[in-house]
């Protein structure tokens, strides 16, 4: 549904967008996971056909941004980042305005309000002037104006940004119900968000793509750094001795607290020894008081590459200065 | 094409109407307008003809038009609403189209009230109600050109004040700059600024000459404008 392939965005001397190719299927719903000034808005912006692309080429449903626009952005429907509405407009009024530039006759508008009111809440407030709602308010009145059109592709940056919890649930549940009839790309900042609501996940930083999978995937990948957190009384040294002899066990650490050594347990790859641990304590005499799996989070593995991303485009920069 | 324009002139009158500045220009143009006729017509010994009142409208436009178009796309680039509007199956032509009639809509509503004005000089001997007509024919044209200028003004910029301030400086130039320059200059100096002096076609419909000459040049002046404009919004996408 929505191919891209080598896209490069460059702005007067900065890239923001590197290269970048990827393909969404129809009916995916894919999170476009990345820290603030990754790419990901300069990315939907070409999708949308807000600009266009300094090279590469994209197409959604089979029609290219550049050369076929018009198609493009009557299957799209596009959320921006800042929500901007019509705000002198009543509600009814600006969606009655989109429904027409979208092309939509009067008994499809009609219906096509009726619908997204119904989907989106709107009806506390179809018909206050749109400068009067909060924050929340507006960006269901944005999601609305989105789905006015039925489109085919819905793409949705940072769909929940300043929103309270309530409506981020609710936001979500939405997005997660709309992604039966639609194919979805969203954009975040926040992992949580990506991993509540996206079937996969394209993480990009400094403009490139830095890992994609499913959340499943992805936390696959970071399986080999998984801990085991262990709470024992016994002497630091013996402690570490009798561990480090268990299978699967790849280093251990331990530090002294208050009469208990609290030991952290890095393991070899799809290992699991906590029961051969179990056993040896059990053995020793020693006493236990926790011992617990730390699966690595997404959390943990996106701060990890985003970094390594960044501290390898500083070292090229050096590297070119010198 | 044109359901998408009316819909686009459609919004754009919503907001003018809307928007506290158009009343305030409207009700000092109309103040500065009646001040001016006052002056020039409804004196003892002066001439009931129209003359007066269309000259000093077109001097007060050149202030006033701008101010009405400051608004129309400055505040969408500075509002980020243009990228609502920009991924809408839209094209750039029909977004200035849209904008240029619906300012005009405003004006030509705003030329209404001062129908009070003729209505004044026929009730007190003018009657020379062909001349009065062309006229405002003349001043439909001349609000078509000082709005496309100022839509023009309006694509170069996100700052309504600088908008406006440029659509003053290019109408100005094109009226009070050029009338006086080319008094200094003589021989082909004199040709060209006389052709393009806003002031000096615009006289041929305030004095009632009939001359085809200013229709195509109001008519040809207004698509440059909308051409310039259209060319700046479509410019914004590779900055």
């Amino acid at each position: 549904m929505i191919r891209v392939q080598n896209l490069t965005k460059v702005y007067s001397n900065r890239k923001a967008v590197d290269g970048i190719s990827f393909s969404i299927e129809e009916g995916e719903i894919v999170g476009f996971l990345g820290p603030n000034g990754a790419g990901k808005t300069t990315t939907l912006r070409i999708l949308t056909c807000y600009m266009p692309a300094t090279s590469g080429h994209a197409s959604v449903a089979g029609h290219d941004v550049f050369t076929d626009s018009m198609a493009v952005r009557r299957v799209v429907g596009y959320l921006p980042e800042s929500t901007p509405l019509d705000m002198n407009m009543r509600v009814r009024e600006y969606l009655t305005f989109r429904g027409k530039i979208r092309g939509l006759d009067r008994a499809q508008r009609e219906a096509a309000i009726r619908r997204v009111t119904e989907l989106c809440w709107l009806g506390d407030f179809i018909d206050r002037p749109i400068h009067q709602l909060s924050k929340g308010m507006k960006q269901r009145v944005g999601l609305g104006d989105a789905l006015l059109h039925d489109p085919k592709v819905l793409i949705l940056d940072e769909p929940t940004i300043g929103l309270d919890p309530t409506q981020i649930r609710e936001t979500r549940n939405l997005i997660h119900h709309l992604a039966k009839k639609h194919t979805v790309l969203l954009s975040s900042h926040i992992l949580p968000e990506v991993e509540a609501t996206c079937e996969r996940t394209i993480i990009i930083a400094g403009g490139k793509i830095v890992a994609s999978g499913t959340p499943a995937e992805l936390k696959e990948r970071i399986r080999g750094g998984s801990r085991l957190i262990a709470e024992v009384t016994g002497s630091g040294s013996d402690v570490k001795d009798a561990l480090k002899g268990v299978n699967g066990v790849e280093k251990v650490e331990t530090s002294a607290d208050d009469g208990w050594q609290r030991v952290t347990i890095e393991t070899k790859r799809g290992a699991d020894p906590r029961e051969d641990i179990f056993k040896i304590i059990k053995q020793k005499g020693w006493s236990l008081r926790e011992l617990r799996l730390e699966v690595g989070s997404l959390e943990e593995f996106f701060v990890q590459i985003v970094a390594q991303q960044m501290a390898d485009q500083r070292a090229a920069r050096t590297e070119a200065r010198v | 094409m044109t359901r998408n324009v009316l819909a686009l002139t459609q919004r754009e009158l919503i907001m003018s109407f809307f928007s506290p500045v158009a009343y305030v220009v409207a009700a000092v143009f109309l103040m500065a307008t009646g001040y001016l006729f006052m002056n020039a017509t409804l004196i003892e010994g002066s001439e009931a003809t129209i003359r007066p009142l269309l000259d000093s409208m077109s001097w007060v436009l050149i202030f006033a038009i701008p101010l009405l178009t400051m608004r129309v796309l400055s505040d969408e680039f500075a509002s980020g609403t243009i990228e609502a509007l920009m991924t809408a199956p839209v094209t750039d032509v029909e977004v200035v189209l849209g904008k240029f009639l619906g300012v005009l809509a405003f004006y030509a509503s705003l030329l209404v009230t001062t129908l009070v004005h003729v209505g004044l000089l026929l009730r007190y001997g003018g009657n020379d109600v062909p001349a009065i007509l062309y006229g405002y024919f003349g001043m439909i044209l001349l609000g078509c050109l000082y709005v496309a200028v100022g839509v023009f003004a309006s694509a170069l910029t996100k700052h309504q004040l600088v908008a406006a301030l440029i659509g003053m400086g290019v109408l100005s130039l094109f009226t009070l700059v050029v009338d006086s320059f080319a008094a200094w200059k003589g021989g082909l100096w004199r040709t060209v600024l006389s052709y393009v002096n806003i002031t000096h076609h615009f006289q041929d419909f305030s004095k009632g000459i009939f001359d085809t000459k200013a229709i195509v040049f109001f008519i040809s002046g207004t698509v440059f404008f909308l051409f310039l404009a259209v060319k700046m919004l479509e410019s914004r996408r590779w900055r």
